[in-house]
């Protein structure tokens, strides 16, 4: 966690709580790069060598989500605190069938699976453009809002 | 007899874009597989892939091979499909075993090496019980031949191999009980990490399988902890259920057919152990015969390609299709890339190493463009 923390793609904790945002959880030097062109407003920057760290320009995000499905490594996701009094909001890319559907309740989980609370699907989003990389997005509450990073595989 | 000349083997993305620049060019060209279609490992990646997007990252492997061949089928390249190549004489006259019961020689002027790379086993005491399986086999069983070896898979390695193949075990519907790595550190990018990680499967470090349990199929699997040495700790056993057991412990170059035409060889383990003296042309030391992709060094698919091209061009120089300054021109632009590919903390192992071998190949190999 310190080390996502120090990422020049992780927000600061000001910004992290003020509304929607992408975070990309890319912090190795691998060469890789779909991420920057993605982005049609330019937030997300790698630059001339494909092994740089991918940097966020958390000015130029817009939350629009067009990052997610395509970075090969399922490390992006958007999170919103101030969805509501009470709950928080994310989405992410999800490559299991079935796909869950809007208003299930599905269990939400941390970086190592581990299931932390209840969540309920909000939208599924799996145009063809995606490729098959659906996003899913859940709401769920605002205490668990750094540690949920994604939902227990349906089987 | 067939005769032509440029002949290649292997389908895999070397290969591919090695007949496709050669192609191109104007240079007449057969491409030789053993499997029933081309496309090497392209075809059982159904993940997303990383490289730049000049590489297609982004694009799933399978979808990459469908591109390539889609060209080289518009370019009307040749193939000779089913045929594996076993042996090879004169650095020219190729022996193929086609459909495993005839055979031809292929007479070529110039020989692309693309080969690729095959899996390392590991033995220990019941390795070799069913269910006990090479990675990438099972990765075939899952994504081209839509079965699934198991429903509680054991993964030995967490290299990307690992990593990926553990991934799509539970996109297939298997769970996956753990992931052990004999060493001290995860090996695989991180970000393919995550990915199992966050579907709950647990990691062991520093950990082995001391044995398998079962009678006519894997049952059990006995664990057990490493010290720095590598050596086993007693009382460190514990046992895990699984009925499946992969094993993606890294890959060796197939080198063999470098070997039979006597080629001279280098060993660099950070690639892969014994590989074929290569120069910045792709050429190794024999005069008509280059290499791309794994068998030069195990890595990806996006260098795989970006060696295709250099041998295809340099080979189609070599026949007089491409003039030798264009030659040089377009190699050292596809250099460019290769480096690129090969920096940062994963990639500059590969990149040392890859500097020696053309240090060599540029010492040892004076042939010339003619
Ligand atoms: C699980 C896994 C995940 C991977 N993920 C990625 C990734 O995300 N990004 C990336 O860039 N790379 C990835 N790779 C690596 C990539 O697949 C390989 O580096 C690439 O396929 C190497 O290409 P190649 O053309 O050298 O060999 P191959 O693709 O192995 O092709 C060689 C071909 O030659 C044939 N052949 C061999 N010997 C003979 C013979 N004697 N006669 C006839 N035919 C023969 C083989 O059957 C095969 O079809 C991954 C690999 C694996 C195993
Ligand atoms: S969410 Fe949209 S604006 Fe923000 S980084 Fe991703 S693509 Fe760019
Ligand atoms: S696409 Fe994903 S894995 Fe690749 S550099 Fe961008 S964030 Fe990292």
């Amino acid at each position: 966690m310190e080390e996502l923390h120090k990422s020049p793609a992780y927000p600061d904790r000001d910004r992290l709580y003020k509304g929607p945002i992408a975070i990309i959880e890319c912090i190795e030097e691998i060469p890789c790069n779909p991420c920057e062109a993605a982005c049609s407003n330019g937030a997300i920057t790698i630059g001339e060598s494909i092994t740089n760290l991918p940097k966020m320009d958390f000015e130029k995000c817009v939350a629009c989500g067009r990052c997610i499905p395509a970075c090969p490594g399922l490390a992006i996701y958007i999170k919103d605190y101030t969805y509501s009094d009470t709950k928080a909001l994310l989405s992410f890319p999800y490559e299991y069938y079935p796909l869950p559907e809007v208003n299930d309740i599905v269990e939400a989980v941390d970086r190592h699976g581990n299931t932390l609370c209840q969540a309920k699907v909000i939208k599924v989003r799996n145009p063809k453009s995606n490729d098959h990389t659906a996003v899913v997005t859940i709401e769920y509450p605002k205490e668990y809002f750094e540690e949920v990073i994604s939902i227990k595989r349906i089987k | 007899m067939i005769q032509t000349e440029l002949a290649i083997v292997g389908a895999g993305p070397a290969g591919l874009s090695a007949a496709i620049e050669a192609r191109r060019a104007g240079a007449d060209v057969l491409l030789i597989d053993e499997n029933a279609r081309p496309g090497g490992q392209l075809f059982k990646q159904i993940h997303k892939f990383f490289g730049s997007r000049a590489h297609k990252a982004g694009t799933r492997g399978i979808n990459i091979g469908t591109e390539l061949l889609r060209e080289s089928q518009e370019l009307g390249i040749r193939t000779c499909l089913k045929g594996e190549v076993c042996g090879i004489e004169n650095g020219q006259n190729l022996w193929v075993v086609i459909d495993r019961n005839r055979s031809e020689i292929v007479k070529a002027k110039k020989i692309i090496l693309a080969t690729g790379a095959t899996e390392n086993a590991v033995a220990f005491p019941g390795w070799d019980l069913p269910g006990i399986m090479g990675a990438g086999a099972a990765q075939t069983m899952i994504n081209v031949n839509r079965v699934l070896p198991g429903r509680k898979v054991l993964m030995l390695g967490s290299g990307n191999v690992g990593v990926i193949v553990s991934y799509q075990l539970l996109q297939a519907g298997a769970d996956v009980v753990a992931v052990l790595e004999a060493a001290p550190k995860l090996g695989g990018y991180g970000v393919h990490t995550a990915k199992v990680a966050r579907a709950g499967v647990p990691f062991y470090v520093s950990h082995t399988v001391k044995q398998a349990f079962g009678t006519d199929h894997v049952e059990a699997v006995e664990i057990v902890k490493l010290d720095a040495s590598f050596n086993q700790i007693p009382g460190t056993e514990h046992i895990m259920e699984a009925d499946t057991v992969c094993l993606a412990t890294g890959l060796t170059p197939l080198t063999e057919l470098a070997w039979l035409a006597g080629c001279k060889f280098k060993y660099l383990p950070a690639l892969g152990g014994h590989l074929p003296i290569h120069d910045d042309r792709m050429r190794t030391t024999k005069e008509n015969i280059f290499v791309a992709g794994d068998i030069t060094g195990i890595e990806e698919a996006s260098t795989a390609m970006e060696e295709g091209r250099l041998a295809g061009i340099n080979a189609a120089a070599d026949l007089g299709y491409i003039s030798e300054e264009e030659a040089k021109i377009r190699s050292r632009e596809i250099w460019d890339s290769l480096n690129c590919l090969r920096s940062g903390y994963f990639g500059q192992k590969r990149r040392e190493s890859k500097d020696l071998m053309l240090q060599t190949g540029n010492e040892v190999i004076q042939w010339k463009i003619h």
